[in-house]
């Protein structure tokens, strides 16, 4: 069958804070870009983040980004790359105030300058005192950013392909990333994206879990399409359950509430945080809050009718407060859990939230698998940013606002260094094999012919159940065994759902089967990196290894200070070493010790 | 709860099959977790995987499920269903044309979002750290800058259905006030001049229908009247 093919000089997966940022930088350079969306880009995910960006400008509280760096190598267990990570802090200040250059409208201090707000995790003097890093536009930082983003875009002619799905990475025989393959949502056409370089913007894959504050589309697409050709996802164990999800409905609610003060009670009112952090308290890092808030209930200290949630307070801010700086928040909680935060405490749980793995990349943007003995050779024309890559900046677990950052920083360094390789030369358009397209015909193909199949919401629901109970805020060697085998089981009848729509127009069930089989790659990486990784470290937390003197939060870097690779074929895991050598001479490195806050 | 159930008459065309769009009566169980009318049209989609719709973050931020909704747009994630009175009578947002189902083509609407220049202009090279705004300066951007171009708005003005490719529409001329207002923006009189038509800005006839269906209570109307001043103010 032949397949229309279109050529550029690169393409973009995912108009989201990262794609929308990296298209920016390709635009100004010039080169012929398309940049490929699901949802029209302001739809995307980013839209719904609501605390804020990290940066320290140093606004309200001193600050620097040796103390960010800090922070966010502690936050990372240990486990963040520190040339990324120096990298990521360093950059900070120029990419948020670009922002504000775009037109982002930043709430703003009495001097005009942005406003900043403190966030889980962040310190002055390196874990001493909290700090105001978080640059915030109400709790609507998302929303503000992705629009100013996509404005921006639009004065810069970016040609955008909305309501286009991509379904399969193209590579030739040496393994060259030539492109990708991707269906017309509107006319259910199939067709070729010939390019010199491919850059994936994908967002997260949170919908493997039940209970999760992501949106629909997050099913990890781009990690199913690297998956699928041969690129090992890294560090798929580590998953950020957010402590504050609305009871029952997921819908977050934003940490930038305990950053203006707001207090966790259990089911005697107590502030039960001052036990876990005496420090920072309601603001310890997320891993520590959410798993504080799991102990609560599990010992019965919880609230409501099933003692199943705590609350979270802040019926002690003034009304003007909650009004000026927590508008969302006030009306998500009335909408989804039915209170008026200015009256009374919300209900709230731990839920999944972030990924903190993904498609293995380089502080640069390339994406790097292992080759003849060097564990990061970069694939040739290939490169990922946002939550979709894994640079590694967030290792075991990320802190609040450093994925906006993560998204700004990495976007434009990923644009950049598409342009430089491109002048470089290293870029040529390489001829698309004969049968680029013969997979993801196969796929469809295999949809619209399937006879006696399973429902594709049954097989999505028994994946999240099984992710849900398995790989959870509290993991155990025996559930992750069976977790193993349970979503092992799954991924076979994924192979045979069946949709009853075959309509080529806007057809729906056939866009969620195709990607329940990439939230089935996610969760199988998952489920196996995490039965694999025998010790405690950041979210992934293990009941066989506690704390103890010799093991410090059950961390074990003797055997476990290294990143995990896990590769589709063969369901096969590597390890690779995290880099723990900042990247320019003269940076300190920061020496493993244990997390306390 | 114990389990209620809900009937629908929903709007179905595809042109993939059908000559002509017709009314699906159906009639769905719901679990006690469903609140909103999303949850209930994903439920739905678990009996009829062919009902089409539009759909991303369930918490009325992305803007992508806007429908009518009983004779009047919203946002379905925003809707409580056990608010609604039955039979749910459910068509696309009135006035685009429609690509199936409960999705239409929202191209004019996004066209004239981007015929007002929706992005910020200023020609003076930046300074090295952020642009100063005071906080009083900033607050005349809430109101403005929330919009999720969800559609509801234009979709119910009566001025944009007749002239859907001149008239800027509500949610536009929201966006244009948006930088109107903005003390960085430098392009004050190129954006009035832009407006500056028998169509563009004044075909708005303060019906408010806007005003009433924003799901963001936001407010189009007062934003229009702003520019309407201040087309006043400089041709004196
Ligand atoms: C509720 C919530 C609140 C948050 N708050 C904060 C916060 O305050 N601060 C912070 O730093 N982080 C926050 N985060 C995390 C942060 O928002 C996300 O990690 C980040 O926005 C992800 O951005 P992205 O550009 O990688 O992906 P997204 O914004 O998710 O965009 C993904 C893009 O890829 C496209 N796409 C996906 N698959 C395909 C495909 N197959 N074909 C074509 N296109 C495709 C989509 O259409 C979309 O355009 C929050 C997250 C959530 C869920
Ligand atoms: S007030 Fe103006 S823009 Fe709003 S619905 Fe009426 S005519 Fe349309
Ligand atoms: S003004 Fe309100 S109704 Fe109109 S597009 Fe924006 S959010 Fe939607
Ligand atoms: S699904 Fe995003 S606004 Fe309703």
């Amino acid at each position: 069958m032949s397949v229309a093919k279109r050529t550029f000089d690169a393409v973009i997966v995912g108009a989201g804070g990262a794609g929308l940022r990296a298209a920016l930088q390709l635009a100004e350079s010039g080169m012929k870009t398309a940049v490929l969306t699901k949802v029209f880009p302001t739809r995307s995910h980013t839209v719904a983040a609501q605390g804020g960006v990290a940066a320290s400008l140093g606004n309200s509280t001193e600050d620097n980004w040796h103390w960010h760096m800090y922070d966010t190598v502690k936050g990372s267990d240990w486990l963040g790359d520190q040339d990324a990570i120096e990298f990521m802090c360093r950059k900070a200040n120029e990419v948020v105030v670009e922002l504000e250059h775009y037109g982002m409208p930043f709430d703003r201090t009495d001097n005009g300058k942005i406003y900043q707000r403190p966030f889980g995790g962040h310190s002055q003097h390196y874990g001493k005192t909290p700090v105001s890093r978080s640059c915030a536009a109400a709790d609507r930082t998302g929303h503000a950013m992705l629009h100013a983003l996509y404005q921006r875009n639009v004065r810069a002619n970016t040609q955008f392909f909305v309501e286009w799905m991509a379904l399969d990475l193209i590579r030739d025989a040496e393994g060259n990333v030539l492109g990708v393959t991707a269906l017309e949502m509107e006319t259910g056409e199939v067709c070729i994206f010939h390019a010199r370089a491919t850059i994936f913007a994908t967002g997260g894959a949170g919908r493997i879990y039940q209970s999760s504050t992501n949106a629909f589309i997050n099913t990890g697409d781009g990690l199913g399409m690297a998956a699928r050709a041969g690129i090992p996802l890294e560090d798929m164990e580590f998953w950020q359950f957010h402590p504050t999800g609305v009871a029952g409905a997921g819908v977050l609610i934003t940490e930038g509430v305990r950053g203006e003060g707001g207090i966790l009670r259990n089911n005697s009112g107590e502030r039960f945080m001052e036990r876990y952090a005496p420090n920072l308290k309601d603001l310890a890092s997320r891993d520590v809050v959410s798993r504080a808030m799991t102990t609560e209930i599990n010992e019965g200290r919880g609230c409501g009718p099933d003692k199943d949630y705590v609350l979270l307070d802040i019926t002690h801010l003034a009304p003007e407060t909650i009004m000026k700086r927590l508008p969302g928040i006030r009306e998500i909680a009335i909408q989804f859990a039915g209170v008026d935060p200015i009256k009374e405490p919300i209900p709230v749980v731990p839920t999944c939230h972030y990924q903190m793995g993904g498609i293995p990349t380089n502080y640069k943007g390339q994406v790097v698998v292992p080759k003849d003995g060097d564990p990061n050779v970069a694939v040739s024309g290939f490169y990922a940013a946002g939550e979709c890559a894994c640079a590694s900046v967030h290792g075991a677990n990320r802190l609040g606002t450093n994925s906006l950052l993560d998204l700004l920083v990495f976007g434009k360094s990923a644009g950049e260094t598409v342009v430089e390789d491109n002048l470089a030369g290293n870029l040529p358009l390489r001829p698309l094999p004969a049968d680029a397209a013969e997979y993801s015909l196969s796929r469809i193909a295999r949809l619209e012919s399937q006879k006696n199949g399973e429902s594709v919401f049954d097989v999505g629901l028994e994946m999240r159940r099984t992710m849900q109970k398995h790989a959870g805020v509290f993991r155990f060697d025996n559930l992750l065994k069976e977790g193993v085998e349970a979503i092992l089981k799954v991924a076979e009848r994924s192979k045979t759902t069946e949709i009853h729509d075959k309509s080529k127009v806007w057809n729906t069930a056939r866009m969620e089967a195709l990607e329940l089989d990439n939230l089935i790659e996610v969760a199988k990486a998952t489920m196996v990196s995490a039965e694999a990784r025998k010790e405690s470290r950041g979210a992934h937390v293990r009941d066989d290894a506690p704390d103890t003197p010799e093991y410090p939060n059950g961390r074990n870097d003797n055997e476990w200070l290294k990143h995990t690779l896990w590769y589709r074929e063969g369901n096969r895991l590597d390890y690779k070493p995290v880099n723990l050598q900042p990247l320019n001479e003269g940076t300190e490195q920061i020496a493993l010790a244990k997390r306390t806050y | 709860m114990s389990k209620r159930s809900v009937h629908f008459k929903i709007y179905r065309y595809d042109p993939d099959k059908d000559e002509k769009p017709y009314m699906q009566d159906i009639t769905v169980e719901l679990e006690a977790s469903d609140k909103k009318l999303l949850d209930a049209l994903m439920r739905l989609r678990g009996k009829d995987d062919s009902l089409s719709f539009r759909r991303s973050c369930r918490e009325g931020v992305c803007g992508s499920d806007a429908m009518n909704i009983n004779g009047k747009n919203g946002l379905a994630c925003l809707t409580a269903i056990d608010d609604l009175p039955q039979p749910v009578v459910l068509r696309p947002l009135p006035g685009l044309p429609v690509i199936r189902d409960l999705i239409v083509d929202m191209t004019q609407f996004f066209k004239q979002y981007h015929s007002i220049k929706p992005y910020l202009i200023n020609e003076n090279p930046p300074p090295e750290r952020e642009r100063l705004q005071s906080p009083e300066d900033r607050e005349e951007l809430n109101g403005l800058y929330e919009c999720i171009l969800c559609a509801c708005c234009s979709t119910s003005c009566p001025s944009f259905w007749w002239n859907p490719d001149k008239f800027v529409g509500p949610a536009g001329l929201l966006a244009a006030y948006r930088f109107l207002a903005d003390t960085r923006d430098e392009a004050t009189s190129e954006r009035l001049d832009n407006l500056e038509d028998p169509y563009r800005l004044f075909r708005c006839h303060s019906i408010m229908n806007c005003v009433d269906v924003c799901p963001k209570g936001l407010n189009p109307t007062r934003a229009i009247g702003k520019i309407k001043d201040m087309m006043v103010a400089r041709a004196v």
